[in-house]
């Protein structure tokens, strides 16, 4: 079940925040410094805080009503002593239990003042009270930035120690509005410690919480039967560690979901099954992808490009990747390789790697290559060049080995030269 | 790096255009190259913010409570709660090339896309190989578009082939040329809104400075063949306000002239006022530091270039029009033949 936000931060229960003040010294012009008294004090009865709130994003800050309103509806299932709904956590609940700082949260209501008299600025108090005015600057009640609240509130330091991108999260406002609402002791740091245990490194944890922020929304149950029907596969904890690593929404599709996806791939590919685990290993993200673009490339190798299905099944246990390819650039970059380099099929299948480079980059090295003379990719033939060599290696190894030139020749090729051979190359021969 | 990379990330510089990129993909590649480049730079130093911590006083009896200022470290300025330092980066660019097109572009980075419009305004001279275009020996039925390569790949096979026709020779294809550069001469003439009749007119012609000014139709300042081996030939344009449309369109009609048919198979552009393919970049080469000093390198001359062509020296009529300045000269060989009878 997931936490909603109507559930609201369980701090309320507790009680050291009955103690705590509501520094309602508060009238209209809210700079006013609260005021802490050292013993208890009743905590106001809030007045529905919907209208306060109104009143407050108006007065200065008008971005981001989201966090007003869901603000106001979480205080308003309120008990009655949770006057302090502040939108951080009390972080200073361990280091400050000797001093009442209700700074943050005196700017954030309006009370209905009646009960306390108003405090005159004339008035003389003592040293030590004098002491105890707390007078920080107010945190924005709203705002469309985690970069506000980042000092106050320990979960997001913590988190940003982890690693997490604060400044990604906040474009997303409910991932936003939850994280401050969590308090790290109780909620995040389980759902850390299972992330553990499924096997994500201290040093990955924080790109995954980055891309998948909904996890904390997630009941753990759930995740745990999850991580348990993948080990009923067969999927080892080493395999469920990386593809949750590299696909990190993995843990957020139910059973069923997974089951569906599993069954489709075994289906449409026809590998044996430990094949397709090793497929699905290698590329966690189909599983989580769209199951369109696949089914459209198959039919694309089989009808469009010619391929026999063993010779698909091969390219895709070597190649991945090309399952989620795009269509338009394997049929261009086909193109080229079938009918200008004149390559046949069975060779192509060798070698797929043709298929996940970009296409300027076969281009040039070709075009290169027969303006020097060496374009030969016939295996019976001498000077042999083989297509992974053409693809695979960096620029300065294929000059100096391959084309057995310099850089600079290259680049002047590129330059001047190239030009003159686009004509003989278009010309279908 | 962060600002320091920043600060020299201002001026003009050339890129090599490969064919069959589109002139804004390549604008958003090197916006995001460069941004790539200034945000690897290392983060700012934490920032600091001050406390007032109660607590107990030293050496008291009483438990009396003072302030003690601290400094803790603010997590304000950390990349990963700010997001990366630069996230946009004013890119300009010069005359554009389209998609088939290959060749110098020039872009702007920062305070030089203001140089732009000045380069603009200054008509300087491109010069274009508009290389490998075919004669081919039989026409095609009904008009055609000059869309080049396709049309070409599809209407090519060899059982159709043709043998070429005698008639095509160098001089013919010479004479059609220096026609045509004849009657854009007196086009020049016509745009540039001089009088003639004047003093100062004549020394500009003589001194072959006489440019338009305004928006003009594309006007060809100088033509040559450079290579010719039929079907194939080599043509190289000096021309201004062109267009790779009407580049291909020239082509097509010096097949016609030519009692043959023209089909332009690559437009490359070679020069760009002062930019040349030697100092354009490569697409290796579209990373940080190499702009940067490509940007250090074309600094002086493109300077020297734009005080030369905008600043007022010459004592001809201006025409009122808002925003143009003379340009006082440039290269350009005046031919004075006159157009022939057309076809």
């Amino acid at each position: 079940m997931a936490l909603s936000a109507q559930q609201i931060p369980r701090w309320f229960n507790s009680a050291k925040l009955r103690s705590l003040i509501n520094a309602a010294q508060l009238t209209k012009c809210f700079t006013r410094p609260g005021r802490t008294l050292l013993h208890g004090f009743s905590a106001q009865p809030q007045i529905s805080s919907d209208n306060c709130f109104l009143q407050w994003g108006f007065k200065t800050y008008k971005t981001s009503s989201l966090w007003n309103s869901s603000e106001s509806t979480s205080s308003s299932s309120q008990e009655n002593n949770s006057t302090q709904s502040s939108l951080l956590p009390s972080m200073d609940e361990q280091s400050q239990k000797t001093q009442k700082i209700p700074s943050f949260d005196s700017e954030l209501f309006l009370e209905e003042l009646d009960e306390l008299p108003p405090l005159s600025p004339m008035q003389p108090i003592s040293e030590e009270e004098a002491i105890q005015i707390i007078a920080d600057p107010p945190l924005p009640p709203a705002s469309f930035t985690l970069r506000d609240y980042v000092d106050h509130s320990e979960t997001l330091q913590k988190l940003v120690l982890l690693g997490v991108d604060l400044s990604k999260i906040e474009k997303h406002t409910e991932a936003a509005n939850l994280l401050l609402r969590l308090d790290f002791e109780k909620d995040i740091k389980q759902m850390l410690l299972f992330l553990k245990d499924v096997g994500i490194k201290d040093n990955q944890l924080g790109a995954f919480l980055t891309k998948n922020h909904a996890i904390f929304s997630e009941d753990l149950e759930n995740l745990k039967i999850r991580v348990a029907y993948l080990h009923s596969k067969n999927f080892s904890k080493a395999d469920v560690a990386q593809m949750v690593t590299k696909a990190p929404f993995l843990l957020n599709f139910s059973v069923e979901r997974l089951d569906n996806r599993l069954g489709f791939f075994q289906k449409e590919l026809e590998l044996s099954v430990k094949k397709t685990r090793d497929l699905v290993v290698r590329l966690p993200r189909l599983l989580t992808g769209s199951l369109e673009p696949v089914k459209e490339n198959m039919k694309v190798y089989r009808l469009e490009l010619g391929f026999k299905h063993n010779e698909i099944q091969h390219m895709i246990t070597r190649i991945p990747k090309m399952l989620t390819a795009n269509k338009r650039k394997l049929t261009e970059t086909f193109d080229f390789v079938h009918n200008v380099m004149s390559i046949p099929h069975h060779i192509i299948v060798k070698f797929p790697q043709v298929f996940n480079t970009r296409l300027f980059k076969i281009k040039e090295r070709h075009l290169f290559l027969s303006y020097l003379g060496r374009a030969q990719y016939d295996p019976a033939k001498p000077n042999y060049i083989s297509l992974d060599k053409l693809v695979s290696i960096p620029d300065e190894i294929f000059c100096e080995e391959i084309a057995k030139a310099s850089v600079q020749d290259f680049d002047k090729f590129l330059k001047h030269f190239r030009f003159l051979c686009t004509l003989k190359c278009n010309i279908v021969k | 790096m962060g600002s320091a990379g920043l600060s020299r990330l201002h001026g003009l510089f050339a890129v090599y255009k490969p064919p069959g990129l589109k002139w804004k993909h390549l604008r958003d590649t090197v916006e995001l190259q460069l941004l790539k480049g200034l945000n690897a730079g290392k983060p700012p130093t934490p920032k600091q913010r001050v406390r007032f911590l109660l607590g107990p006083m030293e050496g008291s009896e009483e438990k009396e409570l003072t302030l003690t200022a601290t400094s803790v470290p603010s997590l304000v300025n950390h990349p990963l709660v700010c997001g990366p330092a630069f996230t946009h980066l004013k890119v300009g660019m010069g005359h554009r090339l389209d998609t088939q097109a290959s060749g110098v572009l020039v872009l702007g980075v920062g305070h030089g896309c203001r140089l732009l419009t000045d380069m603009y305004d200054a008509h300087l001279t491109k010069v274009r190989g508009s290389g490998d275009s075919l004669l081919l020996p039989w026409s095609f039925p009904g008009g055609h578009q000059q869309d080049s390569e396709p049309i070409l790949s599809r209407y090519l096979c060899t059982d159709n082939y043709l043998p070429f026709p005698d008639h095509v020779t160098r001089e013919k294809l010479d004479r059609i040329l220096a026609m045509i550069q004849g009657s854009h001469q007196k086009a020049l003439v016509m745009y540039s809104n001089l009088d003639l009749k004047t003093q100062e007119a004549y020394e500009m012609a003589v001194r072959g400075l006489i440019r338009p000014m305004n928006k003009s139709p594309m006007l060809i300042t100088g033509i040559r063949c450079l290579h010719f081996a039929p079907p194939e030939f080599l043509l190289e344009v000096q021309c201004m306000h062109e267009t790779q449309k009407e580049l291909r369109k020239l082509v097509h009609e010096i097949g016609l002239e030519l009692k043959t048919t023209a089909v332009c198979s690559q437009v490359r552009r070679t020069r760009d006022g002062f930019f040349t393919l030697d100092s354009a970049l490569l697409r290796t080469q579209w990373d940080l530091r190499n702009i940067q000093d490509a940007i250090q390198a074309a600094a002086p001359q493109v300077a020297a270039e734009l005080e030369k062509s905008l600043g007022p020296q010459l004592d001809t009529k201006q025409l009122p029009s808002p925003g143009w300045s003379w340009e006082s000269q440039g290269p350009s060989s005046t031919l004075g033949l006159e157009r022939g009878a057309g076809h």
